[in-house]
């Protein structure tokens, strides 16, 4: 007889979501944490869009600590001294199926954990599962300091740096092309400045994505997100490209601050927190197995992100799947077997969700990115000159922008434009 | 590898933002003792604290009290730089506040 009938590894999407399932399911759950809080660990850009938590609790936004709704979107072409930027505003961002929220995770992840916790699970922090308890192949519990629990089905939501998913399944060290280092500052203002800068409503922000000279045209990009009364500034760039760049990711952050485009927002804002991620970029094909004997991957620790260019997710695909896992776990937990074969419906039940049928679709992106460096360096630059040809004036005699424009183009190469363009949209 | 630009930020001051509790004498990232340059280089370069520095006379530095236990230099440097990548000791090491 184990001690639990589910024990879930880490506090952050997933994991609460999950044990919330089983202990709604009648199941006993332990959650193990290793920070001192649910979310003393965790870091986002952060965007969370919320229809998957919806699904979970429907009041969500009377109740969570939300920093403001996302109704403007920016993505920018970046170039060293020039931005281009598409700015997007629309009313269907202020609907309940399109919804999405700024968040910070050392508010929210507690809010989510207290509602695991109001559900039944029991919860540990501070305590680390340092390995799993096996019995052949089968995971038949955690040990964590001193103490090794047991239970029938332990649910792995312990991030995308687990160094426990190899034991539970043999997951491979993700590759280089496969996963980005993120730096992010949390940088303090007044709630009205931001709403000023941003042009938005004091409850509602922006999410800004930028692509080219944010990482000094290495694969990668920078974000700025508006919390309540802060800005969430940060750069994310691939490894395999940033390993050998000119210039290391936190001083790539600390210039992206300095750009012209970036610093006005700024102004008179003070650092209040410095944080590292890594980013799980491999999409589709960098998925571990989701199902062992015993065991269930929910969320970043399965590789569960989507980076689709002008979108980032992973909390959406984590939550969701942490819902799923739970319900199928503590159906097998009823159905008395939770061997692979027993705990197979989640892995089918995540390809009947949008989790496993967007990974899918976007499986090619992530390729396309890193191969594409002309989409960091030569169109940044391309949108720059073309922008100077429409609103340069300096009294030199206007020529017509049917001769202007060309040459840009041909400057990248008009069979490599074509070829991105195609293999872009093809990738989407 | 690529030469490095001049180094412009100060990232210590911003750790010095961060919460921390440090495990004295219990480093949770250790790493072998004569690196290969280019490949300490590699996370001279990925580290979002910037632990990894190379000194004016060419030594290799680095001090894991800072860690934002990312992961990254695990990725990156397991098997030729980095030893032993642990998390911190049971309530050590970074603490959110924002996150």
């Amino acid at each position: 007889m184990a001690d639990f009938d589910a024990i879930v590894v880490g506090s952050g999407c997933a994991g609460p979501v999950a044990a919330y399932e089983l202990a709604r399911a009648g199941k006993s759950v332990l959650v193990v944490e290793r920070g001192t809080f649910a979310g003393a660990k965790n870091v986002s850009g952060g965007r969370l869009y919320t229809h998957a938590l919806r699904a979970v609790f429907p009041d969500f936004a009377a109740e969570a600590p939300l920093e403001r709704r996302v109704v403007r979107e920016r993505i920018s072409m970046l170039a060293p001294e020039a931005n281009v930027t598409v700015d997007y505003t629309d009313d269907l961002l202020r609907t309940e199926r399109a919804e999405s929220y700024t968040v910070l995770r050392a508010r929210f992840d507690p809010w989510l954990a207290g509602k695991a916790e109001e559900a039944g699970a029991e919860y540990v922090t501070g305590i680390a599962v340092e390995s799993l308890l096996k019995d052949g192949a089968r995971v038949t519990g955690v040990r964590a300091g001193d103490d090794e629990i047991t239970a029938d089905v332990v649910i792995l939501a312990d991030g995308v740096n687990s160094l426990l998913t190899p034991q539970a399944v043999g997951a491979a060290r993700p590759a280089l092309g496969q996963v980005a280092a993120g730096v992010k500052q949390v940088i303090e203002l007044p709630e009205r400045t931001i709403s000023d800068r941003l042009m938005c409503a004091d409850d509602e922000g922006a999410a800004w994505l930028f692509v080219g000279d944010a990482t000094h045209g290495h694969v990668g990009g920078g974000f700025v997100y508006t919390n309540r009364s802060s800005l969430s500034v940060g750069v994310v760039a691939t490894l395999s490209d940033l390993v050998t760049a000119e210039t290391p990711i936190y001083q790539m952050l600390e210039d992206f601050k300095r750009h012209p485009a970036v610093a006005p927002l700024l102004v008179g804002g003070e650092v209040v927190e410095h944080s590292g991620h890594l980013v799980a970029e491999g999409g589709f094909d960098a998925m571990p197995p989701l199902v062992g004997d015993g065991v269930l991957l929910a969320g970043e620790s399965a590789m569960m992100c989507i980076n689709a260019g002008y979108t980032v997710r992973g909390m959406d695909l984590a939550i969701a799947a942490g819902q799923l896992a739970g319900q199928q776990a503590a159906a097998a937990l009823s159905a008395g077997d939770t061997s692979a074969a027993g705990l197979a419906g989640y892995r089918t039940a995540l390809e009947e969700s949008f989790v496993l049928q967007d990974l899918r679709t976007l499986r090619t992106f992530p390729g396309f990115m890193e191969h594409a460096t002309r989409l960091f360096v030569d169109y940044p630059a391309m949108a720059r000159d073309m922008f100077r040809q429409l609103f340069a004036v300096d009294g030199t005699p206007v020529r017509p922008l049917r001769t202007t424009l060309p040459p840009l183009a041909k400057r990248v190469g008009y069979l490599n434009l074509a070829r991105d363009v195609w293999k872009g949209a093809k990738a989407l | 590898m690529t030469q490095l630009r001049p180094i412009t930020v100060n990232v210590d001051a911003y750790l010095g933002r961060n919460k921390y509790e440090v495990d004295e004498g219990n480093p949770h990232i250790e790493l072998v003792d004569h690196a290969d340059p280019e490949t300490f280089g590699r996370l001279v370069r990925a580290c979002p604290a910037a632990l990894y520095k190379v000194d004016a006379e060419g030594n290799q530095v680095f001090d894991c009290a800072g860690c934002l236990e990312c992961g990254t230099c695990r990725i990156v440097g397991s098997g030729t730089v980095v030893a032993r990548w642990n998390y911190p000791g049971p309530t050590m090491g970074v603490e959110y506040r924002y996150g």
